[in-house]
């Protein structure tokens, strides 16, 4: 299915509802119970989480639906035991997921480096709330981009998405568990306190609506040798559930096809450009995003999560100023989709990059384009949002047109 | 267009945050309109200064804060400190006599009611102050969210077994505001 789920098309006209005509599949909830409801979606079966701030949500609506509906919740000890029991539920064939908040999701990394090591699909939730450390518990932020790449030690590729709005979340958590299925990954959902919390309008597709991925299975007979690392032609590993008909080794060591130890200098490298490439060599595949007005802009916009709306804000209302802003709004974080941030970008005088970070995407936004000292950081970090008068003040002073 | 920029502030506990969601539900879910609704609050269960955002809108809401609300809810003097600067002017600030001495130095409509005491009054407890403020907010804002949009929600939201005693609660704001309605 790779690729076959494209980017929604630009959204640029969308207007609001008329009155009265409301969808009787419509809610209103928060981020965090779309996340949930998306997961259910996707055909979530296990859960297993310590509930934290802003995630809290997640694992409270997990802890009611889950169990109703057959499937299995535990609130486990803390966030290392539970990234574990995720690996452990995925691999007996479970579609499986955690839910956390920085504090979290520092000590979950080493665990969704073995995920990936290991080629275990599951899905991690990181609402972002301000950080280092407890930081500031139920305030906005976004500096966990650079954790949720390099989080866990050693070369490996991973899988981030995001979104800024309650409908986005419902459909970026399937689409992470259809990618996190078809690559066999840990994929991450970078959220945040704003989005997180927010209530808006969420309709629900009929099943069957939204393309969901299952588990693709060996045809291995039981009895006859499977390697559950031996990809097929296309890269995808097929898989038998651990305990099941076929007996085989896992390994957060170096392994081969067999998923045996292994220090063989080949199989070692062979491994390393696996992980990395079947994620890399697919970032044009792997990347969503939206935009707005980006055809004549001649500043553009490049925000993800909660800021992107503060972006969308400022640029419909300098539209309406006859001021040519574009917005493109990224949902895919890594791998970071440089060549299309490239050509969106290409004919803009400039680009403001607006996070809530020190600028980690910026430090990617400039390394992509073609004139890197015509990328500027628009950020804030205080535990507010960003608002469109932050963005505005920076956009004015660049233009030369006063602060 | 964006038709209302509410913010109601209280201490936690009192309510606010609630009275903000089963609003904006209305107006999303049995008006037709877009709504919105954000909050802020510590790390702290009750007390502490709690406030939640309401934007209802015609048309597609995009930064989710108020910044600037047309219409503030105060429910203790911090609160009313605090947000009373941020009003816009000729916004309406609705607060309770009982809870909020209110020191109006900006240019905005006051619509003070003894809301407090008038629920003790009729219920013997505050449970009901929220929906109470909800109705009477209701009555302030006209035709944009109605009484039985509210009453739909305060259903699905509390059940069946609740749903008189708030529906009481909600007519008592309703009609304690009637008189402050602007013609």
């Amino acid at each position: 299915m790779s690729g076959a789920v494209a980017s929604p098309p630009p959204a640029g006209g969308a207007g609001g509802a008329k009155r009265g005509a409301v969808a009787p599949d419509a809610h209103f909830v928060q981020g965090n119970e779309a996340c949930v409801r998306g997961a259910m979606y996707a055909g979530l079966n296990f859960f297993a989480g310590y509930p934290i701030t802003p995630s809290t949500e997640i694992a409270e609506h997990l802890a009611d639906i889950l169990p109703r509906n057959g499937g299995v919740f535990i609130q486990m000890e803390d966030e290392i035991a539970s990234m574990c029991a995720v690996c452990g539920a995925a691999l007996a064939g479970a579609k499986a997921m955690t839910a956390t908040s920085g504090p979290g999701f520092s000590l979950k990394q080493e665990a969704i480096g073995y995920a990936c090591m290991t080629e275990i699909p599951c899905v991690i939730v990181n609402v972002q709330r301000g950080g280092p450390s407890t930081g500031l518990p139920t305030k906005v932020a976004q500096g966990d981009v650079m954790q949720s790449r390099w989080g866990t030690h050693g070369d490996h590729s991973i899988v981030v998405l995001t979104a800024s709005s309650v409908q986005d979340i419902f459909e970026i958590t399937i689409e992470g568990f259809n990618i996190s299925e078809t690559y066999r990954t840990p994929v991450i959902l970078l959220f945040d306190e704003v989005v997180g919390h927010m209530r808006e309008k969420l309709v629900v597709p009929a099943p069957g609506e939204i393309a969901v991925v299952d588990r693709l299975y060996t045809e291995v007979k039981a009895g006859v040798n499977y390697h559950p690392y031996l990809p097929r032609e296309d890269g995808r590993l097929p898989v038998s559930d651990f305990g099941g008909v076929h007996r085989y080794n896992v390994t957060g060591l170096f392994h081969d096809i067999f998923g045996f130890p292994t220090e063989n200098a080949d199989q070692v490298s062979r491994l390393i450009y696996h992980l990395v490439d079947k994620i890399e060599n697919r970032a044009h595949l792997l990347a969503r995003w939206k935009e707005y007005h980006l055809d004549d802009a001649e500043h553009i916009i490049l925000s993800y999560g909660a800021s992107a709306r503060s972006a969308r804000h400022l640029a419909e209302t300098r539209r309406g100023k006859g001021d040519r802003i574009g917005l493109l709004e990224l949902q895919t974080l890594w791998p970071f989709p440089a060549a299309l941030v490239r050509e969106k970008t290409a004919h803009a005088k400039s680009v403001f990059v607006a996070e809530m970070n020190m600028g980690q995407i910026a430090a990617q936004v400039k390394q992509a384009v073609n004139k890197p000292d015509r990328v500027f950081l628009v950020n804030r970090m205080d535990g507010m949002l960003v608002t469109p008068t932050d963005i505005g003040a920076v956009m004015r002073t660049v233009e030369g047109r006063g602060f | 267009m964006e038709l209302y920029r509410v913010l109601m502030s209280g201490s936690g506990g009192q309510g606010v945050i609630t009275m903000a969601i089963v609003l904006a539900e209305a107006a999303c879910l049995y008006e037709g309109l877009t709504a919105i609704q954000s909050q802020s609050y510590g790390p702290e269960a009750r007390g502490g200064a709690t406030r939640s955002d309401v934007i209802i809108a015609d048309g597609p809401i995009f930064f989710p804060k108020v910044l600037q609300p047309n219409f503030l809810v105060a429910l203790t003097n911090e609160a009313s400190n605090r947000y009373v600067p941020l009003i816009r002017p000729g916004g309406i600030c609705l607060y309770d006599t009982d809870l909020v001495q209110l020191d109006l130095r900006v240019d905005a409509r006051p619509r003070g009611l003894p809301m407090y005491s008038a629920v003790m009054k009729e219920f013997g407890k505050a449970q009901s102050f929220n929906i109470c403020v909800l109705g009477a907010m209701a009555a302030l804002i006209g035709a944009v969210v109605s009484l039985n949009s509210l009453e739909r929600v305060l259903l699905t939201r509390f059940g069946p077994s609740r749903h008189e005693h708030n529906c009481r609660a909600l007519r008592m704001g309703a009609e304690m505001a009637a008189p402050m309605v602007d013609a």
